[in-house]
């Protein structure tokens, strides 16, 4: 039975999707989003440190649940592993309203303009995707400025040298200093490097009518209990739900977009919170269920003119999986650093983002989220056993003399990293399941190795007595992770992408991409800011066709 | 106390396990204060997880009731290895045995210490090691081991949050609600 048909279904409340309902809804547009999860509110969160959605040992808190949403991973030898969502190889970021915004970090950086200019800036790479995007960082800012003041960000890059121009600061002034930074900062300036308080989607005051952040050590992977963090649940999704157009569907499972013989959507099916099909008819649809699950929806919506899954004409949907070669290095003090005071990461550097000679690329570095003991417990350094009582010692020596410079290094893209849907494995409401494989370019283990060397350089000028670099980035290993991106390519040529520059898909007149999916490269940045500035983008495009088309109705 | 000692430690160990189990009883099933191991199961596993993380001017992992926390995992999210902890924990025993005549938790500290170390190496008899290498069971209890201690006291282990103490974390944790200042709104 077809529901009440509306202007805009939008699949998934996340970092996209929750800013592109609230435009619509604002402009005037009927809408329906559609989220997987639920909605938690600041006070579900339990501050658990061995079931958070970074730290999930024993299950995460913000969902996928682990029993009814598996993947297939396919590892570097070709086995196929099922994988549940706190696998370290399911690619999780989280299901629920807010999605990755509800327990991410928060850093809310803007790419670079030669991050929008790949090919450009390197040229054709063997073995990699690597290309242009079809819009530029001029494209973008007005929409990052938009993010930064209306969803919240805080923070100082006045001394970051190699930052893109903007027209208008943060809305919010950096949080004081903690003991971290007080050591990293002149040691980076003895280093001539050009440190700067990292942006954050954090408030360091009290910002629309919420708290400023508090500093405790339940950050990362955590809800903020006292609602300081701002993601897309605290700001842009209830001015939606209050705009009276926007309709909040919870526990909604989408099984597939449903096409016309013309091969335009007509809306989505999904399966309701009670396990009932649903369709949900509209005049647009708008896929935002991040890399993963938004290629697993188009590839699964197959029909008579798409046999192979909506968008897929020439096998792009699912390739390009990407996220980030996270590296960096411990550092070990002869004196205490540890203060308590969240979030911890406070200070960045981005000198070597581009411009090093051996490789392309390259990524932010940061000192690292305030790490919980049991985290600390699993620090690997050479000549310190894993357990007995050597172990206990460095433990009790170290946890609060620890400091961690960590970065996310860009990757190439990789047309063999891809997501599929699995021909067997179906979910609990027997939807096909992705299925995960591939492997890095080597571009990445270059670029890490060299991140990591720098991370250890900094520590060692900041006092450290011992460093370890991380070196765990290798060609076998897939990407994705709660950076994931690139499934669904932009450009401008059907044969080589997914969605054009505006997010159409360029099978379909009334579909649209908004997530990491679209993205042509990842930047050596979180690329949170990133995706909701182009859901403000794709917004304001969508909202002025509309208009133009619809301006009397 | 110190580790050395033969008698004492196991006096300790024992007093260890009937603390720990104390906390989980109410949940008792077949006669033993466990949910899941049997009482010489309980025994050989707190042996093993008090040389991971040993007692010394702080206490170890079996006061710190990490037997509790595998005990109450195995009933909980983490089922799905109650095999692998039947099976590794017999295969403990068993090379034991063979190798010293007597079980896993009345060998001396020392030869506990190079039990273990040859069993994280791999090297162990053939033919005792079946559902799982030697290595791969360690590292499991290795992991599960440091989460009973140094995680939340919650779910079962790091008793009067004993560790976090330890590394001087303060405790009962301050969260964030706690640290603001309503006035300041």
């Amino acid at each position: 039975m077809a529901l009440k048909r509306v202007n805009a279904v939008v699949v998934g409340g996340g970092a996209g999707g929750g800013i592109v309902a609230k435009e619509l809804a604002v402009a005037g547009l009927s809408v329906v989003l559609l989220e997987r999860g639920k909605w938690y509110t600041p006070f579900d969160d339990r501050k658990d440190d061995l079931r958070n959605q970074r730290t999930c040992v024993l299950g995460n808190s913000f969902g996928p649940d682990e029993e009814r949403n598996p993947r297939v991973f396919v590892d570097s030898r070709g086995q196929e592993h099922i994988s549940r969502s706190n696998d370290g190889t399911y690619s999780n970021n989280a299901a629920c309203v807010g999605g990755g915004t509800l327990s991410y970090g928060a850093m809310a950086w803007r790419f670079l303009e030669k991050d929008f200019r790949m090919r450009s800036t390197y040229g054709t790479v063997d073995g990699s995707t690597l290309d242009d995007w079809p819009i530029s960082y001029a494209d973008l800012e007005p929409f990052y400025e938009k993010a930064e003041w209306e969803v919240g960000v805080s923070g100082d890059d006045s001394n970051n040298v190699f930052r893109a121009p903007r027209k208008r600061a943060l809305p919010m002034p950096p949080l004081p200093p903690n003991h971290e930074y007080q050591l990293l900062k002149p040691a980076a300036l003895r280093l001539g490097l050009h440190p700067f308080d990292l942006p954050m989607l954090r408030n360091s005051v009290p910002y629309n009518g919420r708290a400023a952040c508090m500093r405790c050590r339940w950050c990362v992977g955590f809800a903020c209990e006292v609602d300081a963090k701002n993601g897309t649940q605290n700001t842009v999704i209830p001015t939606a739900l209050k705009s009276g157009n926007c309709e909040l569907r919870l526990e909604c499972i989408a099984k597939e977009i449903s096409t016309d013989s013309h091969g335009n959507a007509t809306g989505v099916a999904y399966f309701d919170r009670n396990g009932r099909l649903q369709e949900q008819p509209a005049d647009v649809v708008v896929v935002s269920c991040s890399a993963v699950e938004s290629a697993r929806l188009l590839l699964n919506s197959k029909s008579r003119l798409f046999p192979n899954g909506l968008g897929n004409r020439h096998d792009w949907v699912g390739r390009n999986l990407q996220g980030h070669a996270y590296t960096g290095a411990a550092g070990l003090f002869d004196h205490d650093t540890y203060d308590d005071l969240g979030p911890g990461a406070s200070i960045a550097i981005c000198d070597y983002n581009h411009g090093t000679r051996g490789f392309i690329g390259g990524g932010l570095l940061a000192n690292e989220f305030i790490r919980l003991p049991y985290q600390f417990a699993g620090l690997r350094i050479p000549g310190v056993p894993r357990w007995g009582v050597a172990h206990k010692e460095f433990m009790r020596q170290f946890y609060r003399r620890s400091v961690y410079v960590m970065g996310p290094m860009q990757e190439m893209p990789v047309f063999e990293a891809r997501v599929e849907v699995d021909s067997r494995v179906k979910d609990h409401w027997g939807i096909p399941v992705a299925r995960l494989s591939g492997h890095r370019h080597e571009n990445d283990v270059i670029g890490a190795k060299f991140l990591a060397a720098k991370a250890e350089a900094w520590l060692k000028e900041a006092g450290a007595i011992r460093t370890v670099a991380f070196d765990w980035v290798s060609r076998d290993s897939l990407s994705g992770g709660q950076h994931q991106a690139g499934t669904c390519r932009m450009g401008n040529d059907p044969r080589t992408s997914v969605v054009d520059r505006s997010c159409r898909i360029h099978d379909a007149d009334n579909v649209y991409v908004v997530d990491g999916s679209v993205h042509v490269t990842n930047g050596g940045f979180n690329p949170v800011l990133t995706i909701m500035a182009i859901a403000y983008y794709v917004s304001d495009n969508l909202v002025k066709s509309w208009k133009g088309t619809h301006g009397h109705s | 106390m110190k580790s050395g000692s033969k008698l004492d430690r196991r006096a300790f160990l024992q007093a260890a396990i009937a603390a720990a189990a104390a906390a989980g009883l109410g949940c008792s099933r077949n006669g033993t204060p466990w949910r899941f191991f049997t009482l010489e199961e309980a025994r050989t596993l707190a042996a093993i997880c008090d040389q991971m993380i040993p007692p010394d001017h702080d206490p170890g992992a079996a006061w710190a009731g990490v037997v509790n926390y595998i005990d109450r995992q195995l009933c909980g999210p983490l089922r799905r290895l109650r095999q692998t902890y039947r099976a590794g924990i017999a295969a403990v025993d068993e090379t034991s045995r063979r190798l010293h005549a007597t079980p896993f938790a009345d060998l001396t500290s020392p030869l506990q210490i190079e039990f273990l170390r040859q069993m994280e190496a791999g090297q162990v008899p053939a033919g005792i090691w079946k559902q799982n290498s030697s290595p791969e069971f360690f590292g499991l209890v290795v992991d599960h081991t440091m989460q009973g201690f140094y995680g939340d006291p919650r779910h079962g282990g790091n008793r009067d949050g004993v560790s976090w103490k330890m590394l001087g974390l303060p405790y009962p944790p301050i969260r964030g609600r706690l640290r603001y200042d309503l006035t300041k709104l």
